[in-house]
Parts: C-alpha cells; sequence; structure tokens
C-alpha cells in the first residue's frame, strides 16, 4: 500500500525519532511511504485558539496536499482527529489504528525490553477513537511488559495554548498524571500524541523521575 | 470578571477543595458509570434526548405560547421576564401583596442566576434556602461550586463547625445523620410558616403545563406544596412538548447527575387544585440572554441542558479548580460554554479557554451537546471580540511559516540552539509558563523533513556509508 505520511509540525520538530520510526515500521511491513514535503501543520493550533481564518487557509493547504492519498499516517492521533472530524477526510489515520483497524496487523515484529505504561491520550481515546489498538500492539512486542496506569483516561493537561494560557491548571493536572505513572514503576510512558508526550515528558523531566516519554512508534521500530 | 486563570491560581492554592472534590467527583463519576452501563439503550436515549431538545428549540415560540394558555387554563398565572431584573421584581410582589418577609425556597440555579436572593433582601424579603447544601452556603455567606452538589467544596468537619457556630451550638457529630438532623430542626417550623414557596424547575410540559422537579432530599416537595403560594422561575429552554417525553428526561437525569437509577423525589403540579397543595401559582418564564443564545446556530445546542452536571464530574479542570473559578452559578464544561453565551462573550472571553478540549464531557452529556465543539466556536467569538496583539501577531506569524514548507523550515533552523541542549530549562516569556513547572525536550537535531531529504537524494560523499541507497518517491 502507498501511504503518505503527515509528520505534523510538532513531530517534524520535536519527534524527528517518532516520524522515523514510523516509516521504519510501515517500510518492514513492505508498503511504501511517501513524504509530500509541501507539508507544515494542519491548523489544529489556530483552531483551538480561536483564529479560525488563519486555521481557514492552513485547512485548505492541508486538504489539496493530502486529500489525493488512499491513505494517510501521521504519529499524533490530535492531528488526526482534526482533519477526520473537523475537516472530514476519512483517508487520514493515526498509525495503530492503520496498523490494527486497516491493516490487520498486531505483531510489528518488534521487541522491547521493560516495563512500559499506556497513557491514552484524549484525542486518541475520545475523538479518532483508536480503542484498544495501541495495546494490542504493545501486547505484541517481544520483552515489553505492558503495565496499566492508574486513572489512564483522564487528560494530562496539554491542550495546546491551554498549558501556556491556564499554566497552573495543566500542571496540576501534569502533576496527577507524573504520580499515577510513577505509581506503575514503569521505565517509559508512550503514547500516541507528541504533544502530550512533550507534556508528559517534560513533568517527568522536571522532577527527576526514572520513566521516560516514549512515542508508540519507536517501541514498535525497535528491534 | 476576574478571568479564569486568574481565579483558578487563586483556587489550586487550596489543597484542601483539591482533595474534596477529587473525593466527591470520583464517587459520583463511578456511580454515573454503573448506572448508565445497565442502560442497554443508553446511547439511542442520550439520541432521543438530543432530538426532543432540538425540537423544543426550533419551535420554541410555539411551545411557549401553547405552555401559558396550559398553565392559565389549570389556574395560574404566567408572567414573563427579559431579564433577571423583571424576574426578581415579580417575586418581590407576590410575596409581598400576600405580606411574607419569608419565602422558602428549593435549590434552583435559575434563582441563583438572576440573584433572586439579593433582590428579595432589598425588598425586606428573607430567602430561606431548604435544600442542605444551599443552606450551608447561606448560612456561611459562601456560594454554589457545583451544580448538583453546590456545597462539594466543604467536608463533613466543615460543616459541623459551621453548624455549631450558627443553627446548632453545641453539635458534637460530623455524622451526615447528625447534620441533617440538625438543619431538620432548624427547618421544619418554618417551612410550616411560610407563606410563599419559591421554586426553579426541571421541566415544563407544553401540552398540558405541567411542571417537573426532581430532587433527592424532599425539601422541594415541602417548598412546593406547603405554602399557600407557590412561584415557579423556569429558564424558557426547559419547555418539554408533550408529557410522554419526561419518560426519556426521567431515565437520563438521575443516571446522568445522581447515578441513581431514579431520584427520591420526583414531584408534577399542574396549575392549582382545590383544596390540595398551594391555591395561588405564579410561573415566571424567564430569558436572561437566552433568546441571544438561540440566535447562534452552533452555540444553541447549550441550551439543551438539563444541568445534570456529569460534565462537572469528569471535567480535568473543573476536579482541579473546583466551581468558583469559573465565575458564575453554571460552572465546569457546560459553564464554559453557557455563561459567555448568556452574558455576551466580551463578559467571559477566557471561560471557553478554561478547557483542555479532552471531551470527556461530550462523551458523558446526557443530551449530546458537543460541548468541544461549541468551545471552538466561541474561542474564535472571543478573539474577534477581544484582541490581544501580541497573542495575535504571534498567531498570524505562525501561520504565516506554516503556509510555506520553507519559511517553515528557517524556522526549524531557528531552533537550532536548543536542539542541541540535553535539556531546556527555562525560556523566556511567555514560554517561561512552560517551564516554569516543565522541562522542555529540547528539538530534533536533524528535523524529520530534513532527515527525509537526506534520505532520498543522499549527499554524493555520503551515498557510499549510509544505508539508504533505495530512492524514494518524494512527492505526491
Amino acid at each position: 500500500m502507498r501511504i503518505a505520511l503527515f509528520i505534523t509540525c510538532i513531530g517534524d520538530t520535536f519527534f524527528a525519532d517518532a516520524g522515523r520510526a514510523t516509516v521504519r515500521v510501515l517500510e518492514r511491513l513492505g508498503h511504501e511511504v511517501v513524504f509530500p514535503e509541501e507539508q507544515t501543520c494542519c491548523g489544529q493550533m489556530h483552531l483551538n485558539s480561536g483564529y479560525a481564518r488563519d486555521a481557514a487557509r492552513l485547512r485548505r493547504r492541508f486538504e489539496r496536499i493530502f486529500g489525493g492519498f488512499d491513505a494517510v499516517v501521521s504519529p499524533s492521533s490530535s492531528c488526526v482527529g482534526t482533519a477526520r472530524e473537523l475537516y472530514e477526510m476519512e483517508n487520514v489515520f493515526e498509525l495503530s489504528e492503520l496498523l490494527v483497524r486497516r491493516l490487520g496487523v498486531e505483531d510489528v515484529g518488534a521487541s522491547f525490553a521493560g516495563r512500559v505504561t499506556y497513557h491514552p491520550t484524549c484525542h486518541s481515546l475520545r475523538v479518532t477513537r483508536v480503542g484498544d489498538a495501541p495495546q494490542r500492539l504493545l501486547r505484541n512486542v517481544r520483552g515489553l511488559e505492558l503495565v496499566e496506569l492508574p486513572r489512564a483516561d483522564e487528560c494530562c493537561g496539554f491542550g495546546g495554548t491551554f498549558a501556556i494560557k491556564n499554566a497552573e491548571t495543566s500542571s496540576a493536572m501534569l502533576a496527577d498524571k507524573c504520580d499515577a505513572i510513577a505509581e506503575t514503576g514503569a521505565a517509559v510512558c508512550t503514547a500516541v500524541d507528541g504533544s502530550c508526550l512533550l507534556q508528559i515528558g517534560g513533568g517527568l523531566s522536571r522532577r527527576g523521575a526514572p520513566a521516560r516519554a516514549v512515542h508508540l512508534a519507536e517501541i514498535l521500530a525497535s528491534a | 470578571m476576574t478571568s479564569f486563570p486568574e481565579a483558578a491560581r487563586v483556587e489550586l492554592q487550596n489543597d484542601q477543595l483539591r482533595a474534596n472534590l477529587r473525593n466527591a467527583t470520583d464517587t459520583i463519576r463511578a456511580k454515573r458509570a454503573r448506572v448508565v452501563a445497565e442502560v442497554p439503550d443508553w446511547e439511542a436515549l442520550r439520541d432521543a434526548g438530543r432530538a426532543i431538545k432540538e425540537e423544543v428549540l426550533a419551535r420554541l415560540d410555539e411551545y411557549l405560547a401553547q405552555f401559558e394558555s396550559a398553565v392559565e387554563a389549570a389556574g395560574g398565572v404566567v408572567h414573563w421576564a427579559r431579564d433577571a431584573a423583571e424576574a426578581n421584581a415579580v417575586v418581590a410582589e407576590v410575596a409581598r401583596s400576600h405580606g411574607a418577609d419569608e419565602v422558602v425556597k428549593m435549590k434552583s440555579l435559575t434563582t441563583d442566576e438572576i440573584e433572586l436572593n439579593a433582590a428579595l433582601e432589598k425588598a425586606g424579603i428573607h430567602a430561606l434556602e431548604t435544600d442542605f447544601a444551599e443552606l450551608i452556603l447561606q448560612l456561611d455567606g459562601d456560594w454554589s461550586s457545583h451544580i448538583l452538589v453546590p456545597a462539594i467544596h466543604r467536608n463533613r468537619s466543615e460543616i459541623r463547625d459551621l453548624f455549631a457556630r450558627t443553627i446548632a451550638p453545641g453539635i458534637a457529630s460530623n455524622e451526615p445523620a447528625a447534620l441533617a438532623e440538625a438543619s431538620r430542626r432548624y427547618l421544619r417550623k418554618r417551612f410550616l410558616d411560610a407563606r410563599v414557596g419559591v421554586s426553579g424547575a426541571n421541566f415544563g410540559i407544553a401540552e398540558t403545563g405541567t411542571i417537573c422537579i426532581v430532587e433527592s432530599e424532599g425539601n422541594g416537595r415541602m417548598c412546593t406544596t406547603l405554602p399557600p403560594v407557590l412561584v415557579t422561575v423556569l429558564g424558557i429552554e426547559k419547555l418539554l412538548p408533550r408529557f410522554a417525553d419526561l419518560e426519556v428526561f426521567l431515565q437520563l437525569l438521575p443516571r446522568s447527575s445522581t447515578g441513581e437509577r431514579m431520584n427520591p423525589y420526583t414531584s408534577l403540579w399542574t396549575g392549582v387544585t382545590d383544596g390540595d397543595g398551594p391555591q395561588e401559582l405564579h410561573v415566571v418564564l424567564l430569558d436572561n440572554g437566552r433568546t441571544r443564545v438561540l440566535a447562534d446556530e452552533m452555540g444553541r445546542q447549550a441550551l439543551h441542558c438539563i444541568r445534570c452536571s456529569a460534565c462537572l464530574n469528569v471535567c480535568p479542570v473543573y476536579s482541579r479548580t473546583g466551581g468558583h473559578a469559573y465565575g458564575s452559578v453554571y460552572p465546569g464544561p457546560i459553564g464554559a460554554i453557557l455563561t459567555p453565551q448568556l452574558r455576551g462573550i466580551e463578559n467571559a472571553a477566557s471561560l471557553p479557554f478554561a478547557s483542555t478540549l479532552c471531551g470527556a464531557c461530550y462523551d458523558v452529556c446526557p443530551v449530546k451537546i458537543d460541548i468541544p465543539r461549541v468551545l471552538l466556536h466561541l474561542r474564535a467569538k472571543a478573539v474577534e471580540a477581544k484582541s490581544a496583539p501580541a497573542e495575535a501577531a504571534a498567531l498570524h506569524v505562525a501561520a504565516w511559516t506554516f503556509a510555506s514548507p520553507r519559511r517553515f523550515a528557517v524556522a526549524q533552523r531557528l531552533l537550532a540552539p536548543l536542539a542541541r541542549m540535553r535539556v531546556v530549562r527555562r525560556l523566556p516569556w511567555p514560554l517561561s509558563r512552560w517551564t516554569a513547572t516543565r522541562d522542555l525536550r529540547p528539538p530534533a537535531r536533524e528535523p524529520f523533513r530534513t532527515w527525509w531529504r537526506k534520505r532520498a537524494c543522499p549527499p554524493p560523499a555520503r551515498r557510499s556509508s549510509s544505508g539508504y541507497t533505495r530512492r524514494r518517491a518524494v512527492r505526491a
């Protein structure tokens, strides 16, 4: 299958490893990945911040660049949510749902040693609704011990510009999320959104916690 | 009104508040989840609830006229109030005309919205709150922080101490039964003496003129049956077309709000009945901004709200800040979309931003109000109404950058100094608001697009050493 990668602005800039991992996983499964170099941002930040006109321009760009593909994959459920739920583009998928739901793959042949907990991000749960696709993939990773995260479905407090505008509330939510991760004793907290991992990873790092925030794609790509 | 972030900052200092809230919302949340799971057609009920509310709003003018005729035919008097002042004047006039210097009140958000108690106080009439939690707040000069559980921010020892200072000197126990008994003793005689009762309403039935309230404590039934005169204040959006529609809402509401299959008291009354209950019924139909909400096609779904408070209990923001930060009797996610619409966006511009758009509220809403979508809609209105020049400039520059992959790549290169750091601990304002409590993951040393380009067209010198020799399509 020929699949276009939408790396997202945050993914391109902060989570290039997760982007490379996405390419590796899909190529290993025999798919062709293409990267339309015109791409930048889907416009979610502007839409969520109330800048509707800027968002509309970015939306038109996004539709022009990605509208023609049979399948577009992105390592960010939040941006997929914007494309699919708000722009009504049915061809855009988050990586784990593409693998499990579209391609019927639950074992990508990965190995990753250690205890891992999975944080289901809000948009993966309640907007793109990837369900348990990430957990199915993780359960098939050799050497990986998946442990449940307490209060898993609660938001980490990122929320885009919310993290800046309502920094104190955002930080209170993050503190609870970091406590929950500590409770699991996991070495890694994984998720399908770079933006949430930016928040969780930043919180864990600031408190000197032993756990790291790692994108799901990187775990699936490791051998 | 204080902006949400400022108010939240104050509330977040209160660890007791957060602990109380966490305990209370966790309990209600679990109960709700349990009783909702046992209804096999829950999603169909939600759809039905939404459809009925849409029907009401689409033909509100007709249903209001029908309701007015039905109430009057049953012996009630209908008053129309454009705003809080008009509604409060009606209630004060009714009380005055019966020589009442005190009215007994059941818990009612609508009367809180119009600040009825303060208006009556000015007219020399005391409004006695008879709901247990509302009584607590009234005794302490405090105000509600939750739609359903107004004193959710108080725990039982705080309440015992308050009662000891006020209505029950010497009370030692903080057991719920003892606290309830103290309030019962205080209220009973005043119920019996009251000449005028005041209520809100959960539903008004256009077809029959029936008013319905649901409650847990029974104080509402006393307010609506003991005094000879009853005034009911009803927001115009509270109508249902048919009596049979209650079938849907009396399933949706208790399960969503208290996590009960059925609430303890459901009272229905139609006009007045000889020798039974109040002999004089006044119904005040309140607009107070609702027709303005109705005019907004996207925003009007906020008027579907049946005040169950399920959205508060699941909201990660509400459970940290509590209700007071929202500066309105309607806190939480529903407040974030209702208050700015009722008061005008320019008067509550920070509320639509008091959400991470996590979507938990939409999932539990019994009438399927798409709160995240309305928040986005109101954010755009807030940006239009209230200019924030620094933010607007930053976002326009970002949009300009994103409009060109070349400009975007340049912006990525500008971040290179950060990319060389192991961890970013301090950033200048406004990003200092991030780094105050969080580190920032440094940007990738090599942005993805740079890697892709090198991989697709490897520079000759590196070609032999790189593992990537296959050339891949780079353009769609």
